[in-house]
């Protein structure tokens, strides 16, 4: 479904990304794990269009994505759930969701798919009038998901969603992204939590400055001693 | 969808009571306060037009008082009758290719709204791609552009002199009604799915552009949007003075309608609205304290011309410090809201606990 080659992207004179190469098929969860500075979240946003590339190519459904603006992209089916959440703060959940289906002109759609979200978020419908900024972390997190289901997206792309959460309420988002993902919408997941994120990804790479060191089944990677010692905090025998 | 319905019967009920007003004060009023009226109304509009780039769409933007100059000049240059126009341009005579061209009040108030709204789209290409101070103090620069270019423009704006003889405009009806028009338009606007994604900019940049939205389309669109009621009411503005005159249009005009919006709250129209009275009429009514006061036989040496703003600035600085969201905040006074209170009246002093859920 997706495909990056030999992607190279720099911020000024700094390559953030040498040469990255990556499959996403249809219907799977990929996840890309690493540690700060890898380059995990410049490979989403340029994806996503808001950053150039140097050179390399992004193909989405045999379609080069190089050189359309986020807009676009956001019309053919992929869509960004920022690292850090970022809802809107002051406006109400509702407005967030609304702000979702922002491309969306089918008024009766977007009602049924408000209405899917709160099934799917029963907290986020309680919560209805709320200011996103006054939800909690997990809240807000929740309606991040939410806001970029709302444009119906084939593949959805995000950025750390566990970030700053409790460990029960990662266990929650991370049973959502699976429900997510068996209703039909292709997940790639940038995760620092590799443990949970390599439990539900069918397939991984792990992305080590700039360059992906190895990839294989989430199950592989689980059981590989460099990654147990590298990171998930086990210690070689 | 019944409450939207009934909401927008009432917002009309109230724009024909508030109409059958302004004809009391036109026919009954005294021209002073009539004064004050037209005043608060035209700074309505611009304050209105202030809050779309800066209270909705997030753009520090502090350009207002040159797409006002635009609009008050076109009044000027157009509704000036030809027979009066050798008399205004005594130094210099007018252009001759616009010498003879009439045109009345509304065409050249639409023309100036135009104008400047086509001008804000020249400057927002390279302009809007900054960001918080930088853009402030860019819009600013090009507000002074366009003040020293109507200076020098001589032979159109008979420069330096200013245009004198413009039919005076006192009809507060007239006025109501441009400052309804806005009002509806700029609401109906913000209430759209144009006016969401203002707010998605305004509240995350980042955010918006991953959801679609076209950042720079939308800050654009305001920022034009803003220039064209900014140009009505400048326009407004010239036709209630009856001249023109390049030093009107100092930046700091715009500061005026920075506190309208500030003090109104930055992102709620109707709080523009209370914000473009109190500050109009507040200015006016501090007048007692720029006269002298003799209290017990003693003449009190602070009150002297002057003091007024003085005092006024005081009491801004204490609604900044203990208020700081303006009146309104982000709020909008709503038909729910006012029913709510009619019902109700005593619920805000009651303690959150009693109200239940």
């Amino acid at each position: 479904m997706l495909k990056v080659r030999d992607l190279v992207v720099a911020y000024g004179g700094i390559e953030a990304l040498k040469g990255i190469s990556i499959d996403v098929p249809e219907g799977q969860i990929v996840t890309l794990i690493g540690a700060n500075g890898a380059g995990k979240s410049t490979l989403l946003r340029t994806i996503m269009g808001l950053e150039k590339p140097r050179s390399g190519s992004v193909e989405y459904n045999e379609e080069n994505l190089k050189g359309l603006n986020s807009q676009h992209i956001v019309t053919r089916g992929i869509t960004l759930v920022p690292e850090g959440r970022r809802v809107f703060p002051n406006l109400t959940v509702l407005e967030n969701l609304r702000i979702g289906a922002y491309l969306r002109k089918d008024e009766d759609g977007i009602l049924k798919d408000i209405q899917r979200i709160y099934e799917l978020f029963p907290r986020l419908e309680e919560r209805n009038w709320q200011m996103a900024g006054t939800l909690s972390g997990g809240e807000q997190q929740m309606l991040a998901l939410g806001r970029a289901l709302m444009c119906r997206p084939k593949l959805i792309m995000m950025d750390e969603p566990s970030l700053g959460l409790a460990p029960l309420v990662i266990k929650e988002i991370f049973n959502i992204i699976r429900r997510i993902n068996e209703s039909g919408t292709t997940v790639l997941l940038v995760e620092q939590n590799a443990n949970m994120a390599l439990k539900v990804a069918h397939h991984a790479y792990v992305l080590e400055t700039g360059r992906i060191k190895m990839e294989g089944s989430g199950r592989e990677l689980l059981e590989n001693e460099e990654i147990k010692e590298a990171y998930l905090g086990k210690k070689k025998k | 969808m019944n409450h939207n319905k009934r909401n927008i019967m009432l917002t009309l009920a109230a724009l024909v009571v508030l109409f059958g007003l302004a004809c009391f004060v036109q026919a009954e009023v005294d021209s002073y306060i009539r004064r004050i009226v037209n005043l608060c109304l035209i700074y309505a509009i611009i304050g209105l037009s202030m809050n779309v780039t800066n209270g909705f769409a997030g753009q520090f933007s502090l350009g207002q008082a040159g797409f006002m100059a635009i609009g008050a000049y076109m009044v000027g240059i157009f509704t000036v009758p030809v027979e009066l126009r050798a008399d205004v341009f005594y130094a210099i005579p007018m252009n001759p290719h616009l010498v003879n061209v009439y045109m009345p009040l509304w065409m050249a108030l639409i023309l100036g709204g135009v104008l400047a709204a086509g001008i804000a789209g020249l400057i927002g290409t390279p302009v809007l791609r900054l960001r918080g101070d930088y853009l402030a103090i860019a819009t600013l620069g090009f507000s002074e552009i366009i003040r020293i270019i109507i200076t020098n423009a001589t032979s159109i704006t008979n420069g330096a002199l200013g245009i004198k003889n413009i039919p005076p405009l006192n009809d507060v009806r007239y006025i109501f009604l441009a400052t309804a028009i806005s009002y509806v338009l700029i609401t109906l606007l913000l209430n759209s799915s144009y006016g969401r994604a203002f707010k998605a900019i305004r509240e995350d940049e980042i955010a918006a552009e991953a959801m679609g939205i076209n950042l720079f389309y939308h800050k654009n669109l305001a920022f034009m949007v803003s220039a064209f009621f900014a140009g009505i009411g400048g326009g407004l503005y010239g036709a209630l003075l009856g001249t023109v005159d390049p030093k009107n249009f100092l930046f700091t005009l715009t500061y005026n309608f920075l506190l309208i919006i500030v003090l109104g709250g930055m992102g709620s129209v109707t709080g523009s609205m209370f914000g473009a009275i109190i500050v109009t009429a507040g200015l006016e009514y501090l007048r007692v304290f720029d006269e002298p006061l003799e209290l017990m036989g003693v003449a009190i040496p602070l009150f002297r011309p002057g003091l007024r703003m003085v005092v006024f600035s005081i009491l801004l600085m204490i609604c900044v410090l203990f208020w700081r969201h303006g009146i309104m905040g982000t709020n909008e006074l709503t038909w729910e809201k006012i029913i709510h209170f009619v019902k109700h009246p005593l619920a805000g002093f009651r303690k959150k606990g009693v109200q239940g859920k």
